[in-house]
């Protein structure tokens, strides 16, 4: 049999190929464009923000459209870029915007030190709420809000977890 | 009953032309127009028109860049502004400040200035900031068309040789 002749259907074989990846193309692009501006699920874990998020691994829903408007607020959970390392994103809560005092204890481990900071315009004081095990504002100071990528809904999973964050 | 599937039909293409575009532009390159003077002569040497520059986001995948990247950010002070400056040191990097000070630029931080140093709001005024503000590296001049062209790379040696990281991320 002639493979390059008339029995096999080349054209029609190829158009559907096309048609099926601009169909996945567009999804990937919906996915993408839902993700980044509307929301997106994410994995986070750790001991940082125990005990309002568990250690082993929560699946929460963070919205990514008030960020955006700025109406983030002191209590909200957000997801941020690390100051440290922009290649991880962090779970935590804001303490204080900019312009707002915030009064902190340095490390409650070893001492009852306290420090009083102004937090700069334009940044965002995030702290975990275990405060024993978080490495946050208190160590890295304030970061900038553009940092900020998104505030955290509600939990998806583990089941029975599910529903509004408790402040 | 015709013009109803004929506007159906008209927005589904506006709607994928723009998920695909605004993708494309999130993900992997946008073309931005610059306004100010504080990258002359590279970029805007003369006061009359905009240039608009090629800016790709293939960077932000690893983070990884070097000194002399043309690079465009989020404001620290103000997160609605981007400002575009050139970095000119990387996490661990030591940097001079104006106040002839030694600073050692933190990790997952890089410190930025314009190259027109007269007129420019840059790390002199609010130090090193965090690698997560950046949103694209700038690779080549796409307008005015007698300005084409790549977008060097420019160190120039201010650095103490104190380097004790390698120059990528």
């Amino acid at each position: 049999m002639n493979l390059f002749g008339n029995a096999v259907p080349w054209r029609s074989i190829a158009k559907e190929a096309l048609e099926r990846t601009a169909i996945v193309t567009r999804f990937l692009c919906l996915l993408h464009v839902t993700n980044t501006y509307i929301c997106t699920p994410t994995l986070v874990y750790g001991p940082s923000m125990l005990p309002t998020l568990n250690l082993t691994g929560d699946v929460l829903l963070a919205e990514r459209v008030s960020h955006r408007l700025g109406k983030v607020r002191p209590g909200d959970v957000v997801l941020v870029r690390s100051p440290v390392d922009p290649r991880k994103s962090l779970t935590k809560r804001v303490v204080a915007m900019g312009g707002d005092k915030v009064t902190f204890v340095v490390d409650p481990r070893n001492s009852d030190r306290v420090r009083t900071i102004t937090v700069p315009r334009g940044h965002v004081w995030i702290q975990g709420d275990n405060i024993y095990a978080s490495r946050d504002s208190r160590q890295f100071g304030a970061v900038p809000y553009g940092l900020v990528e998104g505030k955290i809904l509600c939990r998806v999973w583990p089941l029975d977890g599910f529903g509004l964050l408790h402040h | 009953m015709g013009t109803r599937s004929l506007l159906w039909d008209i927005t589904k293409k506006y709607l994928t032309v723009g998920l695909v575009g605004l993708t494309i532009s999130d993900r992997y390159a946008s073309i931005v127009s610059i306004r100010g003077s504080s990258m002359s002569p590279a970029f805007n040497p003369g006061s009359d028109t905009n240039d608009y520059v090629l800016l790709e986001k293939f960077c932000l995948d690893k983070y990884r860049f070097s000194d002399g990247d043309v690079v465009v950010f989020s404001s620290p002070n103000n997160h609605k502004e981007k400002h575009i400056k050139r970095i000119r040191a990387l996490p661990g990097d030591w940097i001079e400040t104006p106040n002839l000070d030694v600073l050692k630029v933190p990790e997952g931080h890089f410190w930025v200035e314009g190259d027109n140093s007269v007129s420019s709001l840059d790390s002199r005024s609010f130090g090193p900031i965090p690698l997560g503000l950046i949103r694209g590296r700038v690779t080549h001049i796409v307008w005015p068309p007698k300005r084409m062209d790549r977008v060097e790379r420019e160190t120039n040696q201010r650095l103490s040789p104190i380097q004790d990281r390698p120059k990528f991320y």
